[in-house]
């Protein structure tokens, strides 16, 4: 390989651009069928004319068109990938990219295209749904089907020629105007927080200047948006950097100043922003809230301990259930009407046995076997609620109704008509919740459940009681998420055993899996990419036209992680470095730091085996 | 070598798997500051053996015995606080984990904070090596390295003997020699050293003495150097007619 000889250096030391006729056919072939396939599927699904309805530029550009323009783009950009060593491509960037991408694109488009063909000439709307005139005029522009036909192609080309094209800039460049498209798009999908916030503090003229009337971005918004962006990425970038780097090498106190820093901050943001928004952000930040809740819940167990439980919604319903049984007036069979707080007790007692109860069988089981009796318990505790048998305690599918708000000493009542108060009532909980994964994280205890992730075998020759720390695990997730639980009860008023479907415990997993697992930040972090931005099982999100396709894109989401970013979006740092481990040492191999294994064993003057000394 | 009691013994020992007997009627005594070794081939029993006097496998009949005193029923963690530790065959590291992780999870029954500090700057001086790597992902370690955090760990929960694992295995020919130095060096530094081995030339050149186990029965009980002479074992594990 010549990379080693050509790093970093500028970007003239490079090996020549390749050639065109070197086109990777096969490659070509393959991304460009894969983009088409994407396309035609997304369109059957009737994702763009649902997407089509919300705008991201007014009368110039929809979300429906973001998501199937960007297809051609991206593969146009993926065919001319190359196999960086050390970060430093091979080739400089050429023709090559520019007609392999638009090739690709073409190809990409041309899904499209027999598409609308089709749909003009066959009607298949029996099996497919999607299948519509419809599909087929916001397809062809209401341009008829010959337009529709042909503009594919070009749109295609002229995509993947883009995603080639990006190839040729420099990196400060490229980086720029892919902020600048994203942010424009950012800011039309959190329309609604932005407007909020910025009505809130007082400037309604401006949110309204930016943002169109019937939703989306004004042209002049959008222009304004994205020239912010770009200017402060093209000049604001290496400085962000600068400072990350700076903070990253603080140590000792002042350290933990610049953490203690962030942390205020971070609480005074989480403070005042409710306060600026109105009732529906503040029901969606609640929402988001709960979930954080009940993913750093499911992070002990999961991130930490590496039991998978997929029934993690069980502790959920119990933790509902309990706190309305024990507040409600309503309640069938007992109804004690405690104030919130001394039920809360019975709900961390209560949700702690219910885990003791479903570990103690379940954490003698491993792997496979684990997580399918896991499943099965979650299902049986939201049977049990819905069942005759107890409907004289918990009201069977009518659930219990009318449950109270949540009294603060006697000052304030918060429930779900207030989701501001709500929202803080969460943020405290999460608050604690933070701490605790935070503290278990580095104490004893963290290190048995790592340990027992690790390699249960040798962690019980260490003498760690593999049975008590693995249920401990799932006490202290069982806990964390009945609190969510409690919570839930009282801000909604009423529960049924509906709202704790399995889908629930998969969200959790998803959002646990996305955010990068043992990671308390990326937990939070996509907690709140994913139920804020797409919604929960129940709950919509800022893109409430996703609604529908909101399972589809949690599972795409989850491939293209296992794929590209196994680590989750926020890793753990060790969770990374073992994942990646391979090209670390590939990369630390071609620095020459590493040499191979058996001579860098100690000294270096091990000397070789004697003879007949091998094994049998 | 009878001048004491026993560190640990198996008196009569009989271990099942299901219907499979692993272990038949073995008799073990390994006495203060020896170096002993269980030989034998694969499936014979060796491994069953470490778990039997660990307590990771219960035995049938017959009696684990640790200090005079019978602990059969005794969980694990209880014989790791009473000083019998392993050292994992292939080392087995929490490669997710820190050097300093690991060595700390070797501390786990301890709460002797002081002494678990001073135990670590004594495995530091041991090995010198396992001090430079102590924030770095046990799993990136050499193998030679891992061998010696995989000690380390062991010594951190301060035991009387110290049960290994074919300490040779998976290691490179040149790594097996500067092993089983390392596994000398911390015999004179005081412990009681109990190993299971393959590489029985290799065993026996360092140690006091030894059984050879065949199909889970004690087929050979002498020293070591007359193991080395035995015409049987040199037939069967030294490859010589």
């Amino acid at each position: 390989m010549t990379a080693t000889e050509t790093r970093p250096g500028s970007e003239e030391e490079f090996a020549p651009p390749r050639r065109v006729r070197d086109l990777d056919w096969r490659r070509l072939l393959r991304l460009g069928g894969v983009a088409a396939f994407v396309q035609m599927f997304i369109s059957l699904t009737a994702m763009p004319v649902r997407l089509d309805e919300r705008s991201v530029i007014e009368s110039v550009l929809s979300l429906g068109f973001v998501f199937i323009g960007a297809i051609p783009i991206v593969a146009g950009n993926r065919l001319s990938r190359q196999v960086k060593l050390e970060g430093v491509a091979v080739h400089r960037a050429g023709r090559y990219e520019l007609v392999g991408g638009a090739l690709v694109g073409t190809l990409a488009g041309a899904g499209l295209s027999l598409l609308v063909m089709l749909i003009t000439h066959f009607d298949l709307r029996e099996p497919l749904v999607n299948w519509s005139p419809q599909l087929r005029d916001l397809l062809s522009f209401n341009r008829g089907p010959v337009f529709g036909t042909l503009i594919w192609l070009g749109i295609g080309a002229a995509g993947g020629l883009i995603g080639g094209g990006l190839r040729l800039l420099g990196a400060r460049w490229r980086r720029t105007l892919l902020m600048m498209a994203t942010t424009v798009v950012l800011a039309s999908i959190l329309e609604q927080l932005v407007v909020d916030l910025v009505s809130g503090v007082g400037l309604e003229p401006v949110a309204e200047w930016f943002y169109a009337r019937r939703g989306g971005l004004t042209q002049a918004g959008a222009g304004v948006t994205a020239a912010i962006a770009g200017v402060t990425t093209f000049f604001g970038r290496g400085r962000m950097k600068a400072a990350r780097e700076r903070i990253k090498t603080l140590d000792g106190p002042a350290r933990t100043r610049a953490n203690a820093g962030m942390i205020l901050l971070t609480a005074a943001i989480l403070i005042v922003v409710p306060l600026l928004v109105g009732s529906l952000t503040n029901e969606l930040l609640a929402n988001v809230g709960l979930f954080v809740l009940l993913a750093l819940g499911l992070n002990i167990v999961v991130g930490l301990a590496g039991i998978l439980d997929l029934g993690y919604v069980a502790f959920f319903a119990v933790g509902s259930y309990t706190a309305a049984v024990l507040t409600a007036a309503t309640s069938p069979r007992i109804n004690p009407e405690f104030p919130w707080f001394v039920a809360l007790i019975f709900v961390v007692v209560i949700t702690g046995l219910v885990g003791l109860f479903i570990g103690a069988p379940v954490i003698r089981m491993r792997g496979d076997y684990l997580a399918i009796v896991t499943l099965g318990f979650g299902e049986i505790i939201r049977l049990l609620f819905l069942s005759d048998w107890l409907s004289g305690w918990f009201g069977g599918s009518q659930g219990i109704t009318a449950i109270g708000g949540v009294e603060i000493f006697g000052l304030t009542t918060i429930d779900g008509t207030n989701p501001r108060n709500i929202f803080y009532l969460v943020l405290v909980f999460c608050a604690i919740a933070i701490y605790v994964s935070w503290r278990l994280e580095r104490s004893r205890l963290g290190r048995a459940w790592m340990a027992v992730r690790e390699d249960e075998t040798v962690a019980e020759a260490m003498g760690i009681n593999t049975v008590n720390v693995k249920l401990l695990a799932f006490v202290v997730g069982a806990i964390l998420g009945s609190f969510s639980g409690a919570i839930f009860a009282n801000k909604v008023g009423s529960v049924f055993p509906s709202s704790f479907l399995i889908l629930v415990s998969m969200v959790i997993l998803v959002v646990v899996i996305f955010g990068g697992m043992g990671s308390i930040v990326g937990v939070i972090a996509g907690a709140a990419l994913l139920i804020g931005v797409l919604g929960g099982p129940k709950q919509p999100g800022l893109l409430q036209e996703f609604s529908e396709f909101k399972l589809l894109i949690y599972g795409a989401l989850l491939v293209w992680m296992m794929l590209a970013r196994p680590e989750g979006l926020i890793p753990s740092a060790r969770r990374s470095r073992e994942l990646h481990q391979e090209e670390f040492l590939q990369d630390a191999w071609l620095r020459g730091e590493v040499e191979s294994d058996d001579d860098n064993g100690d000294g270096g003057d091990a000397g070789t085996a004697p003879p007949g000394e091998a094994r049998t | 070598m009878s001048a004491a009691t026993p560190l640990l013994e198996m008196r009569q020992v009989n271990t099942h798997y299901g219907a499979v007997h692993a272990l038949k009627d073995v008799n073990l005594a390994i006495y203060p500051g020896e170096m002993v070794c269980l030989l034998g081939g694969n499936a014979s029993g060796k491994s069953t053996t470490l778990k039997t006097l660990l307590g990771m496998v219960k035995p049938t009949t017959g009696q684990v015995v640790l200090d005079g005193e019978v602990v059969n029923d005794r969980s694990t963690a209880y014989r790791v606080e009473r000083g019998v530790t392993m050292v994992p065959e292939n080392r087995r590291l929490f490669q997710r984990l820190t050097v300093r992780e690991n060595l700390q999870l070797g501390a786990y029954l301890r709460n002797d904070n002081d002494g678990i500090a001073s135990d670590m700057e004594w495995v530091f001086e041991l090995f010198p090596r396992v001090k430079e790597r102590l924030s770095q992902k046990s799993g990136t370690l050499s193998g030679g390295e891992q061998q010696m955090v995989a000690i380390g760990r062991a010594l951190m929960s301060r035991p009387k003997v110290l049960l290994m694992d074919e300490p040779s295995m998976g290691l490179a020919p040149a790594l097996v020699k500067q092993n089983f130095d390392l596994i000398e060096q911390i015999h004179e530094a005081g412990l009681t050293i109990f190993m299971v081995e393959q590489n029985a030339n290799m065993a026996l050149s360092i140690a006091d003495r030894g059984w050879v186990l065949q199909t889970g029965r004690v087929v050979l009980d002498d020293t070591a150097e007359n193991l080395l002479q035995h015409p049987d074992l040199r037939a069967s594990y030294l490859g010589e007619a």
